[in-house]
């Protein structure tokens, strides 16, 4: 069953033809009703499609019905804006399972603009998200923001000016995130306590950092086994205007991929250039600056199994973010530029040591061993033999059911 | 604008005036228009009236929604029993519809949108049953649960401006308020009548089941003499009705009025973040995905102390922790509480003035708690 949400021809005119030229125009306000009620009535199999226009919501839409589609004219055609939202902590909520949204633009909402909970077989295609004018703390957190959902295919999307992550997956299972765009948000792109993620043809460029992969305490379940590959990383060198509290708030301004806590993480055949901290953190959850007083006893807060082959390197390091990066660079590089990894140092002691920890195959870089377990007292760049080491390769993600073959 | 509010108001009329009492009854499938086609309340000369074998109920703590005050019923087919659970809503036979009305006081009966703080009004004992008067009050909305085969409904209805009917708003509405607080301060706000799926948003306690269900009729929260039967537990006049079935273990769980200042402080912040929290932040409700736990039997990190926010965003308020022991100032949970910013506030839904006198009763559960977070 097909259903066609039109506005009335005349609306569209007036949305044309309106005498004000302002530059972000909120756009048909007499369209939230009729897309609210679309998506309270809608029944598995619907097709909603949204026409061409802008159209002003003032509070969140949501959707609870499994196997809907919502569908609009393209990214740049189909824009659903809310900035004059008064209520709803995100643009469109969907708990609900066999989802798929493409071709529209979520803008300017007051919270998260895309959250989808707890569904599984979820298809992200072409949708933007993006909070205009200068990246701010005010923005939303989070752009698209899929949580606690199984087999996600997220493509072809956009997202500006998130205040956390433009693009966050958390507490998920069977993620394949490919060809997105990423720009001015705190963190890029976020694979949070996932299992099973491979990210690859994405752009992340003027993020504060471009690429997380990072384990939290206190959840469901934490994550491991994620793939970074064949990504453009390039210039996050954007001012962390995240608040402090969050997880990305430790993010320094100049990283390109950042793994935190989490296991089997695979980065390759990137190009990553010219993060002005470092092209690859390397952390346990104790840079990240938390209470161990906060973290129940069965989290692991040490990264493992980290491995780093075949990327492209280019610059980066030569002007890190906070003063104690600052005077680590010089302490160690002088004039130059510091390692294109940074490891602090923790090796979870349950593990043989640093092999178990960061393998480095990647032609000339280096590491930089912070060593943070003894409060920085002796920072060195480590020679090569130190990580010289390999872990078996990841095998690649497998959509599944209705996504099979995607 | 106004033309369409007189046309609803005009509606309204012509159906108050020709329609008789209709009995408490039962839809299955149809989400009649006319909150009257229910018939559990109805607005008739100037009060609110249940109707016969309706049964006005209320809770030790209750949600706060911007300072609205309310009147809940509860009226099931045939007189048929709840069967009695110590943790869940009470499991109601099919037919069963919950109605909560939302009203506040005002100082002229007027709607200027000017509303007061005040408490919930007592129910007039008349020949023709239980009655709210409705001077000096203004009735906004009237939330339906309904429990068919096929599980519960939530329907909303937003009373018309002659205060004779509610109809059906299955999109919501917002209305514009101002809140006098008793000290002067004036501020101006959207109250927000939910859609049906925001209602899910509180009422689905389980985001796997996605199943809609009571969060009120629990065990805990209607443990406390009755507002309605002078000299009875409300537990116990339920039983004592036929409304409630079952073994009720003693003692039976029971949170706190958390006005009572008699009540241990631990209790009564409990009870408050119970009622107004834990409907999603359960260990499986859709909160779940932050690892806070409100449910009163929580403690620790789980709870809060010195737990990191997960996906906060700028709800963090620039705070380190969910709570820091000792430093309301420097807890997250207090600011979600201060807040009236929809994009970091919390509840997400159903408030947006301050509750000032909850804030409070948290700072200072907080700040009594020793250690600090390391």
């Amino acid at each position: 069953m097909k259903k066609l949400i039109f506005a009335s021809a005349a609306m569209l005119m007036l949305a044309a033809c309106g005498e004000k030229q302002e530059a972000a125009p909120a756009g048909d306000a007499s369209y939230q009703e009729t897309l609210m009620a679309a998506l309270l009535d809608a029944e598995p199999g619907d097709v909603i499609e949204i026409p061409e226009g802008r159209f002003a919501f003032d509070r969140s839409l949501s959707l609870t019905v499994d196997g809907v589609t919502i569908k609009g004219a393209g990214m740049d055609k189909t824009v659903l804006s809310f900035a004059g939202q008064i209520a709803g902590a995100e643009g469109l909520l969907v708990t609900a399972s066999d989802f798929t949204i493409e071709d529209l633009t979520i803008e300017d909402t007051i919270g998260d603009a895309l959250k989808i909970t707890e569904g599984e077989n979820i298809v992200i295609r072409r949708v933007r998200t993006e909070w205009t004018g200068e990246p701010k703390t005010e923005n939303g957190a989070y752009g698209i923001y899929p949580v606690q959902v199984k087999n996600l295919l997220m493509e072809e999307s956009v997202a500006i000016g998130a205040s956390d992550a433009g693009l966050y997956i958390g507490q998920s299972q069977n993620v394949v995130i490919r060809n997105n765009r990423a720009e001015y948000n705190v963190a890029g792109i976020e694979i949070e306590n996932t299992f099973d993620a491979d990210v690859y043809g994405n752009v992340a460029t003027n993020n504060t950092g471009g690429i997380l992969v990072f384990n939290m305490p206190n959840l469901k379940q934490p994550g491991a086994r994620t793939r970074v590959y064949d990504n453009e990383i390039y210039e996050n060198n954007t001012k962390n205007f995240g608040l402090e509290g969050t997880a990305v708030a430790s993010v320094p301004a100049g990283s390109g991929v950042v793994i935190n806590a989490n296991d089997e993480v695979e980065i390759f055949n990137n190009d990553i250039r010219d993060n002005k901290t470092a092209n690859v953190i390397v952390a346990s959850i104790f840079s990240s600056g938390l209470s161990t007083d906060g973290m129940e006893a069965d989290f692991d807060p040490y990264p493992d199994g980290i491995y780093v082959y075949g990327n492209r390197f280019e610059g980066g390091g030569g002007n890190p973010d906070g003063l104690e990066l600052k005077a680590l660079k010089v302490a160690v590089a002088g004039l130059g530029s510091l390692p294109d990894v940074l490891w602090d140092g923790y090796v979870d002691p349950a593990l043989s040591g640093p092999k178990e920890v960061l393998c480095v195959q990647n032609g000339e870089a280096k590491v930089l061993n912070v060593d943070a377990p003894n409060d920085n007292k002796s920072p060195k760049v480590e020679d090569g033999a130190a990580h010289d080491c390999a872990f078996d390769k990841l095998p690649p993600v497998e959509l599944k059911g209705p996504l099979a073959g995607l | 604008m106004i033309s369409k509010f007189a046309a609803v108001a005009l509606i309204g009329f012509s159906l108050a005036a020709c329609s008789q009492e209709t009995a408490p009854t039962y839809h299955a499938e149809d989400n009649p228009e006319h909150l009257s086609d229910w018939g559990m309340i109805a607005a008739k000369d100037g009060a609110l009236r249940l109707s016969e074998g309706v049964t006005p109920y209320d809770l030790a703590t209750p949600l706060f929604s911007d300072y609205a005050l309310k009147l809940r019923t509860v009226w099931t087919p045939g007189g048929k029993p709840a069967v009695y659970n110590p943790d869940d809503a009470f499991d109601f036979p099919v037919g069963t519809v919950i109605t909560k009305t939302f009203y506040f006081p005002v100082s002229e009966n007027d709607w200027t949108g000017d509303i007061l703080i005040g408490k919930e009004r007592s129910l007039n004992d008349g020949p023709k049953g239980k009655s709210l008067a409705l001077d000096h009050l203004h009735l906004v909305e009237t939330r339906i649960l309904v429990h068919r085969e096929d599980g519960w409904d939530a329907l909303p209805y937003v009373w018309n401006e002659a205060q004779t009917e509610a109809v059906l708003k299955r999109t919501g509405a917002v209305v514009p308020m101002t809140l006098h607080r008793d000290d002067g301060r004036m501020e101006p706000f959207s109250y927000l009548v939910p859609n049906a799926n925001q209602c899910a948003g509180c009422h689905a306690d389980n985001a796997t089941t996605k199943e809609i269900k009571p969060i009120g009729p629990k065990a805990r929260h209607l443990n406390k003499p009755s507002s309605f039967a002078p000299g009875f537990n409300q537990l116990d006049h339920w039983l004592a009705k036929g409304l409630l079935a079952g073994e009720i273990e003693a003692p039976a769980p029971r949170n706190v009025d958390w006005t009572d200042e008699t009540a241990p402080l631990d209790a009564r912040a409990r009870a408050y973040l119970d009622a107004n929290c834990s409907h999603c932040h359960n260990p499986d409700g859709p909160a779940d995905t932050s690892g806070l736990n409100l449910e009163p039997d929580a403690s620790g990190p789980a709870m809060g102390k010195c737990k990191a926010p997960i996906a906060a965003g700028r709800g963090t308020g620039g705070r380190p922790y969910d709570i820091v022991p000792g430093r309301p100032d420097l807890s997250i949970t207090v600011f979600r509480m201060e807040t009236t910013d929809p994009g970091a506030m919390m509840p997400e839904l159903g408030r947006a003035v301050r509750h000032e006198e909850g804030v409070e009763l948290v700072s200072k559960w907080i700040a009594q708690m020793e250690g600090g977070c390391s």
